[in-house]
């Protein structure tokens, strides 16, 4: 089985502070990680290869420091990683992020299946698996948390999520699915994928390698643009209710009241 | 790229200030550009006192005339013959951007013997219904109801299309975004029009509800988002709003999908689900041991909400998955939140620091969630709860 | 501000790092719990598993990465700052598994060691007995040839991972009148007929290990089952506990690491008389002098294994000293870690009331720190004699 991961370096939530005034990231200090959803999504992957064999290619579209998160990858298991860098793919949206991953998995040559994780966490936007799916022509399926493949080895089961419950569903490879934090738990990195990792060459495939359409790609690729960015500010509003916890709970009642709550 | 005119650059710092990544900073006095680290965001561009600042390359425009795009189109989600909330609160939100743009709000409803849900949609603010009956829609695919709704917005060239980010919204809009090869931008908590170029100001949350951001679709039509349900408020039917309801026969080849579906499994949710919920009382680690959760259950029946849980309690397989809050869960904004032996873990926080209300308990009282909470409580959630359970039924002469 | 730079290697950050992930992402998640319920750690030994600890001091061929006891000293610490019952699992893998490795014939490394080092079998070392704890030479467990095979009788003592591993280095007596001289080292196997486990132990702390007797009653095993010579099994053992006991020093190096960890955040975070108790000087000197030991034993630690990696013969001085000054160390930072955080460091919802009970087996096991001291000072006395 032809598998193919795309994973997103973003900054860790557990480093990450915002400039209130500013309306911005504090970028220093931060670390970048893989995309947490990602995780599952490559563990996905290695389930499936060790059942089905074959090989798992890992995608990050980013600046050269993703370098390390697809080192991070290959350190649990993948086979191989690429990454698309390119001053050209900078302002990238989702129409322009969803043309260059198709470019580059077409450059691979025939695949049986695209894994993401369900959202980026620092865009939320969860857009990109199904964009992407669009663009390669193959079906897909959003917040899968269950997923089997049947003895014919091409058809799959899968479990989606939604407000109300979950739809079983079928499909035939080739296909993308976005997944959802419990599907699975992923592994540690291992002391030999990590060793290998270190060693490994990853290739960077920029505009020209992957063929890509000036207008596709970046900005110009891009259809949306964001023209200002804040930081909410919840006010400082804390109140801690005091006494023994009776009183505490009388004190929560009456606010309770004058909220309408009650 | 990013260009700086030296000529007109002072120095200031404006653009050092503003910038997110760190990728802009003045050097001898004037403004230098890191070229990788810049994303050409932009915001550099609009912040600059002296107009120093230029991004070559500018978007792609698209050669017809935006002025050919009209109107503002809800689609309408429909799970189990009942309109979801949100499509409710988007007529609302259409009517008023309808208003500002003077042209008419359209829904467009698709399903399977759902036409008498037209009316109501009427009634709620749609001037007009684009109905599209067909058994083939009865369960949800995304290819299909992909496919009709980029074909109907090709035919008729909306100015806008709004839809609700639930499940099955965050799942086939980027499909017909993608196929219409315009900008989508997803989960927006809230949208307004620039009146002088008829744009529209779409704001979401970004890095879990830390970051605001106003994104804007200046070239390419229609322009679309998805909008967070319970954020936005409908407004009460009327029914004697007049409207037209237009029936649309799907073409055959819209009607093949790769994807089947095998059942459709409803759960038995208790109360409403949690991203729609007004009350939500969310067990964490401090309830100790699973026997001990009754007494979230029996809170958020109390106060016609829902139980939520952290990745702990969730961990502990004291609640299931899917009602777990936080980065990798879900993301919530009740009016009333009740964090219950919750430490408030960065990764929870983001999940739910949009919520109006938020009381927090916990033995505690240096624990982080108090750092976001409207009143707190310091004891044990198991002595705590069943004090204000008991009090709640008091008040209610219970 | 700026750390001791103790010069690792690429590949030695490597193990640090990986320790330091399973220890803060599988094993202090759990650790309470497993703590409380007495629960052997099954799925963390997979997750260790899977990452290639137990293969990290076997050779290559064996499917190991031939590291020495520094690395697997800096994997014990990371472990241990999660959990040192939990990592006392791992290390008595280790302290099973050099017997094989340095004293087994090829036959015996080839069946054994690349299942040890895959982490496919947990291996046990079976030494004390209740009449032979520091005085090793009272073993009283004893082994008969009988024609193909050898018969085993007797019962050892608080054994780490006794019942859940399945391979089982133990020493026995051969020849009960040459005493020390007369013990020799076998491999039993779990499933040999004649051996069984006694109930498992309650402790006072490390509930995550599991402790019990191993009993042999008539237990026969293959001849082939012998380590190296008749006679060599008390050699063997000194050997083997020479190269783990730096092992043990860097566990509580681990231990009282997390105990400052939850010390210092504490005193920072909890207010009285209307400031952080940091700021207090008579606690800013309690922690000033936990770091600064903490600091002293880890670069003895280190420096003790590294000089054991470089193949130097006659450790057992400078090995004891390892476990010695650091365990003895971890005892008086978790207990002092415990009266930082007063009530709370006392109640079982923070982490340091575990931490100071664990704390105390690490004076007691692989030596009691009392033997240790005669150790140093009996190899005191033989190096003045030679000047």
């Amino acid at each position: 089985m032809n598998i193919v991961v795309c994973i997103k370096q973003v900054p860790d939530a557990k480093t990450v502070r915002f400039d209130t005034e500013k309306g911005t990231l504090v970028r220093e200090g931060v670390e970048a990680v893989i995309n947490p959803f990602d995780f599952h999504a490559l563990e996905a992957g290695f389930q499936l290869k060790d059942t089905y064999g074959g090989e798992i290619t890992v995608l990050s579209m980013g600046p050269p420091q993703a370098e390390n998160a697809l080192k991070e990858a290959l350190s649990l298991g993948a086979d191989k990683g690429i990454l698309l860098s390119d001053r050209a793919f900078a302002g990238a949206d989702t129409l322009a992020t969803t043309y260059t991953l198709a470019k580059a998995i077409e450059k691979l040559g025939p695949v049986d299946l695209v894994l993401c994780g369900k959202q980026a966490i620092d865009g939320d936007t969860a857009q990109v698996g199904p964009g992407l799916a669009v663009r390669l022509g193959i079906p897909y399926v959003t917040c899968v948390n269950a997923l089997s493949v049947l003895d014919d080895g091409k058809t799959m089961h899968l479990r989606r999520i939604n407000e109300d419950g979950y739809d079983m569903l079928e499909l035939e490879m080739p296909a993308l699915l976005t997944v959802l934090a419990s599907l699975n738990t992923p592994r540690l990195p291992s002391l030999k994928g990590k060793m290998r990792a270190r060693k490994a060459e990853i290739p960077v495939w920029d505009a020209r390698e992957l063929g890509a359409k000036p207008g596709m790609i970046g900005l110009e690729g891009s259809a949306t643009q964001v023209v200002s960015t804040s930081v909410p500010t919840f006010e400082a509003r804390r109140e801690m209710l005091e006494g023994s916890s009776e009183e505490q709970v009388e004190a929560l009642v009456s606010r309770f009241k004058e909220a309408g709550i009650l | 790229m990013l260009k700086v005119d030296i000529e007109k650059c002072t120095g200031c710092g404006e653009c050092e200030e503003s910038c997110t990544f760190e990728a802009i900073f003045v050097e001898d006095e004037v403004a230098v550009v890191d070229q990788d680290a810049c994303t050409l965001c932009g915001i550099c561009v609009d912040g600059c006192p002296e107009g120093a600042l230029e991004i070559q390359g500018e978007q792609g425009l698209l050669a017809t005339d935006l002025s050919s795009w009209k109107g503002i189109w809800v689609v309408a989600e429909c799970r189990s013959g009942v309109l979801a909330p949100v499509t409710l609160e988007l007529l609302a939100k259409s009517g008023e951007l309808a208003g500002k743009l003077d042209t008419e709000v359209t829904a467009v409803l698709m399903g399977h013997e759902i036409e008498s849900r037209a009316q109501e949609l009427i009634f709620y603010g749609a001037d007009r219904v684009l109905v599209v009956d067909h058994p083939e829609l009865a369960t949800f695919t995304d290819e299909v109801y992909g496919n009709i709704l980029a074909d109907l917005a090709k035919k008729e060239n909306p100015e806008i299309i709004l839809a609700g980010a639930t499940a099955m919204g965050r799942s086939y809009i980027p499909r017909v975004a993608t196929i219409l090869e315009t900008g989508l931008t997803a989960d927006c908590t809230g949208l307004d029009i620039r009146a002088e170029d008829r744009t529209l100001l779409q704001t979401r949350p970004a890095f879990g509800g830390n970051l605001l951001a106003t994104i804007v679709c200046p070239g390419h039509r229609p322009q679309m988002a998805t909008v967070r349900p319970h954020v936005m408020r409908a407004n009460a039917p009327d029914p004697d709003r007049k409207g037209e309801v237009i029936r649309i026969l799907p073409g055959e080849d819209l009607l093949s999908h790769r994807v089947q579906v095998l059942e459709s499994v409803k759960e038995q949710a208790e109360g409403p689900n949690l991203s729609e919920a007004d009350v939500i009382v969310t067990a964490g680690r401090g309830f100790e041991q699973e026997k001990n959760v009754e007494l979230a259950k029996e809170l958020a029946d109390l106060l016609g909400g829902t139980v939520g849980a952290t990745r702990a309690a969730v961990d502990a397989g004291w609640l299931s998955g899917r009602t777990q809050i936080g980065q990798t869960g879900v993301t919530v904004s009740p009016k009333l939140y009740v964090a219950c032996g919750v430490s408030g873990a960065i990764q929870h926080i983001v999940g739910m620091q949009g919520s109006e209300i938020i009381v927090s308990i916990n033995k505690d009282a240096e624990a982080p969630i108090f750092d976001v909470t409207t009143y707190g409580l310091v004891g044990d959630v198991k002595e705590i709860l069943p004090l204000l359970i008991r009090r709640i039924q008091k008040e209610r002469g219970s | 501000m700026a750390h001791v730079n103790y010069f690792l290697t690429e590949e030695q950050q490597m193990i640090v790092d990986l320790a330091r992930q399973i220890a803060v992402e599988k094993i202090i998640p759990v650790r309470a719990q497993l703590d409380e319920n007495e629960e052997f750690p099954w799925d963390i030994m997979k997750d260790m598993a899977q990452a290639d600890l137990f293969g990290l001091y076997i050779p290559e061929e064996y499917g190991g990465f031939a590291k020495g006891c520094f690395e697997n000293c800096l994997a014990l610490e990371q472990l241990a700052y999660g959990c040192i019952a939990v990592t006392t699992t791992f290390a008595a893998s280790a302290l099973g598994g050099y017997p094989i490795l340095l004293f087994g014939s090829d036959e015996q490394k080839a069946r054994y060691l690349p299942d040890i080092a895959a982490g496919k079998r947990l291996v046990a070392f079976g030494l004390t007995e209740a009449n032979a704890g520091s005085d090793a030479a009272g073993i009283q467990t004893t082994a008969v040839e009988d024609g193909d095979h050898w018969v085993l009788n007797g019962t050892k003592q608080w054994i780490t991972s006794g019942g859940e591993a399945e391979i089982y280095t133990i020493v026995a007596m051969t020849n009960k009148n040459k005493g020390a001289r007369g013990a020799t080292s076998f491999i039993v196997e779990k499933g040999d007929p004649g051996f069984s486990f006694g109930k498992k132990e309650r402790k006072m702390g490390l509930n995550a290990s599991s402790t019990r007797e191993l009993v042999f009653n008539e237990c026969r095993i293959p001849k082939d089952r012998i380590l190296g010579r008749k006679g060599q099994g008390f050699i063997m053992a000194m050997r083997t506990l020479d190269i783990a006991r730096p092992g043990i020093g860097a566990i509580a190096v681990g231990l009282a690491q997390a105990a400052l960890d939850e010390a210092v955040k504490y005193a920072r975070q909890r207010i009285q008389f209307g400031q952080p108790i940091i700021s207090f000087q008579a606690l800013q000197h309690m922690l000033a002098d936990m770091a600064t030991k903490i600091e002293a034993s880890r670069a003895l630690v280190y420096s003790i294994a590294r000089t054991i990696d470089e193949g130097t013969k006659d450790t057992a001085k400078i090995s004891a000293m390892a476990k010695l000054f650091a365990t003895d160390m971890a005892m008086q930072v978790t207990t002092d870690a415990v009266q930082i955080l007063g009530g709370y460091g006392y109640m079982k919802s923070y982490p340091v009331e575990k931490m100071m009970r664990d704390a105390k087996i690490l004076q007691i096991y692989e030596g009691t720190n009392q033997i240790l001291r005669n150790v140093i000072g009996q190899a005191l006395n033989k190096e003045y004699a030679k000047k």
